[in-house]
């Protein structure tokens, strides 16, 4: 029984791998739900299972802050937008707009070609040696973890005493608290302002590492622009009557 | 920052008890799967507990206001039990699903709105180190996970196939998109003077008397308050904002349709959104877990290394001190909070309903200008003041050292301020 | 199997991209379509981020998630403002049957 525990527990990769495999599939199902239903209301639904998903699989790569905007604006901003356009456009025959058999067997044939080219790309792909060849543009978390680590891992092999080991086991739990916390708000933020914290210590760039200072302010004048935009397309304007312009 | 009850103190407790009889990957997977089960055991209590308790609140205070006596049968003179009595009727009751319903969303769209609002309770601490999830961006994530019960409103507004369903769920579609802009904005500036996400370290840094609690920090911190509980009240579509389910006019609005538990669902995480948004007042604005009261030194220290050994562990000392002092903490916490709950309640039985259109207006023509304007009251506030004093730092630079620090609750014993200064350095302490 | 690591997330990208490929293929219905784009965006995001988590790229991968995500909200709704007239011009949402601008 324990072994069996011990198998599984070491198969699925622990916790994280535990939540990683739920919330994949989870989202992984949602997604082809999305394609296979007919009924746009259902779709919205799946969508919702999916983009949620896809929120807590960010939370389990450390990026709590984009999780957090992802279910801010995707699912409870984006989402409600669209079930809400389903609602002002969706009336009786309009919720199931059917798609013929022989382009849904097209599509998911041609679809399905895609899935196995972009799944034989990434697995023939050796991403550990990639990402060693890659100059280390700063600090990202991995490397901050992976130091972190060395030191931590060299000081209890170090202590001798049982005070000294106590430090350092004290040490190992304020960074593990610490990384599940997260770090990941004020660098994203100094990075908007145009400053890189994550790059400041590695030699190579500091000074040329870029900021996002200028997309930041593009992003502010074009959020802008579609709020008066889109307030301008969805005015509220003459209906055609029924039988003028279309069969319908 | 880690009282006994976060997830990550018991997760290690467990796995220091577990350490002897088995392999660590499955020790891992064991101890966090019994540490979460736990915390989502205790927050199912509050969760489902206080809803219960509001619900005979609002009758009995409804009945007060109307000069009538509220439930007094069930359960003795007061009707406490008049609820669970409510409840157990609910669930007998068949859930029917209407013809012309969408049954999948139909079914699943009470679920979505409960487990948002559920959800909601993972980043909402209690006491000091009493918190399901430590978030550094815990203040964005709880408002993320609330704006998600709409969705699940709305879903089942539209699934159920009847016009007065759906007039409601187009009318929460409308106000909760609208609303959510003055509620993050006023939620913005306690934050700014916080200098940080973590409701933790916000809670922490209004320890000490009234005066430092955040809604007497500034002039403009005093409004956003009051701006704030206006914008929440219409968030949980609590009266005079309910328009999603205006009895007067839409039989009841999105769950028309509904009967039984599922209907029943939808009632409780209103009720326990209430709790989470002015629990989130108090947090931001009241102080969170702190009484208000300068506690002398004399009877904190008292308090101070009551430590015992946990059980089945060696060299694992438990605070009882500081344990006892987060479970006043918490008590005060959740107290405060059912007080701006009882507020809602009163000012649902003593204000008219809003029109639809009066709604929208009051939103997007008043309280965003208005969150807007105190807002930038308040970034320049600090500048106005022009003050060299530590506390009025520009948070670009992150909070300073000591004002985490010196503000610690004498209550909560030393460890947990030095703990405390590294997380609200966050980022900046791990890059060096 | 063992440690989750890069790949695995990849994998969960590009099937997210995949259905949202044929999402916004086959769909006729014009919201249908912009959920497409948004699972796409999804399967984006989720790369951007892995990236970012697993090689020593920085948080450039975050950055450039959260910017996504802004003009994906941006997008939606300025389609979601276009598929109202289209409605209101063809009393329908099916995307086949605006065809009137052929030559």
């Amino acid at each position: 029984m324990t072994y069996l525990l011990e198998q599984a527990a070491n198969g699925i990769g622990g916790t994280d791998g535990l939540l990683f495999w739920v919330f994949a599939i989870l989202s992984c199902v949602g997604a082809v739900a999305v394609v296979a239903t007919q009924n746009i209301v259902r779709m919205a639904f799946w969508l919702v299972v999916s983009l949620g998903s896809v929120a807590a699989l960010f939370f389990l790569m450390h990026a709590d802050f984009l999780g957090a905007a992802q279910l801010l604006i995707y699912v409870g901003g984006t989402v409600v937008l669209l079930v809400f356009g389903v609602m002002l456009t969706a009336s009786g025959h309009t919720i199931k707009v059917q798609t013929s058999p022989a382009e849904t067997l097209l599509g998911g044939g041609v679809g399905l070609l895609l899935l196995c080219v972009l799944i034989f790309a990434i697995s023939t792909v050796n991403w550990a040696d990639i990402s060693q060849q890659i100059p280390a543009a700063g600090d990202s978390p991995a490397i901050v973890d992976a130091r972190e680590d060395a030191s931590l891992a060299e000081s209890l092999s170090v202590a001798t005493t049982p005070e000294a080991k106590a430090t350092a086991e004290k040490a190992l739990a304020a960074v593990e608290a610490r990384r599940q916390a997260g770090r990941t708000i004020r660098q994203l933020g100094l990075s908007f302002y145009g400053l890189r914290p994550d790059h400041m210590n590695s030699s190579a760039n500091a000074a040329s590492a870029p900021g996002y200072l200028l997309p930041f302010e593009i992003i502010s004048v074009h959020l802008l622009v579609v709020l008066i935009g889109a307030a301008y397309l969805a005015r509220a304007k003459r209906r055609v009557t029924p039988g003028s312009g279309t069969d319908l | 920052m880690n009282g006994p009850l976060a997830v990550l103190t018991l997760e290690n407790y467990l796995i220091d008890c577990l350490k002897s009889r088995a392999d660590s990957a499955t020790l891992g997977l064991i101890a966090f799967l019994t540490a979460a089960l736990i915390h989502a055991a205790l927050y199912l209590s509050l969760f489902g507990g206080l809803p219960v308790f509001y619900i005979w609140l609002e009758r009995k205070v409804a009945g007060r206001i109307q000069d009538r006596l509220g439930p007094t049968r069930v359960g003795g003179k007061f009707g406490w039990l008049q609820t669970i009595a409510d409840g157990i009727k609910l669930i007998q009751k068949e859930d029917l699903v209407p013809k012309d319903a969408d049954s999948l969303v139909f079914r699943m769209a009470p679920y979505l709105a409960g487990i948002a609002s559920f959800a909601a309770f993972m980043v909402l601490p209690v006491s000091d180190g009493w918190i399901g999830v430590v978030a550094e961006c815990g203040a964005f994530l709880i408002l993320a996970l609330m704006s998600l019960e709409v969705l699940g409103i709305i879903l089942a507004g539209y699934s159920s196939g009847s016009k007065w369903a759906l007039f409601g769920a187009m009318r929460e579609a409308a106000q909760m998109v609208s609303y959510e802009i003055p509620m993050a904005i006023c939620a913005l500036i306690p934050l700014l003077i916080a200098g940080s996400l973590n409701l933790q370290v916000v809670g922490k840094m209004q320890t000490g008397g009234v005066w430092n609690w955040f809604i007497f920090h500034d002039p403009f911190a005093f409004l956003a308050f009051f701006c704030y509980f206006t914008v929440a009240t219409a968030s949980v579509k609590r009266a005079p904002f309910d328009l999603a389910e205006a009895e007067s006019e839409l039989v009841a609005g999105f769950h028309t349709e509904y009967s039984g538990f599922r209907w029943s669902i939808f009632f409780l995480a209103e009720y326990a959104s209430m709790f989470a948004v002015s629990g989130i007042a108090v947090l931001l604005f009241l102080g969170g877990w702190e009484t208000g009261m300068v506690i002398p030194e004399s009877i904190a220290g008292s308090l101070r290394g009551w430590e015992i050994n946990l059980p089945f562990v060696t060299g694992q000392r438990f605070d009882l001190g500081a344990y006892i002092a987060n479970l006043v903490g918490g008590h005060v916490f959740v107290i405060k909070a059912s007080l701006l709950v009882t507020l809602q309640i009163w000012v649902r039985w003593t204000l008219p309903r809003l029109r639809i259109d009066q709604v929208m207006t009051t939103c997007l023509k008043y309280l965003v200008p208005i969150s807007c304007f105190l807002f930038l009251g308040a970034v320049f506030w600090p500048l106005i003041l022009a003050s060299t004093t530590e506390a009025h730092r520009p948070v670009i630079y992150g909070p300073p050292a000591k004002s985490v620090t010196s503000v610690i609750s004498p209550l909560s014993g030393p460890p947990v301020g030095t703990e405390s200064s590294t997380i609200a350095h966050g980022g900046l302490e791990v890059v060096r | 199997m063992g440690e989750v690591g890069l790949e695995a997330y990849l994998f969960v990208g590009a099937v997210l991209f995949v259905c949202g490929v044929v999402c916004m293929a086959t769909k006729r219905n014009g919201i249908g379509v912009l959920m497409g784009v948004e699972l796409v965006l999804n399967g984006a995001n989720i790369n951007f981020v892995a990236f970012s988590r697993f090689t020593p790229l920085g948080l450039d991968g975050q950055a450039t998630a959260l910017f996504v995500v802004v003009l994906a909200a941006a997008e939606a709704a300025v389609a979601l403002a276009i598929a109202l007239n289209y409605y209101n011009n063809h009393l329908t949402i099916d995307v086949d049957r605006g065809n009137e601008l052929q030559g």
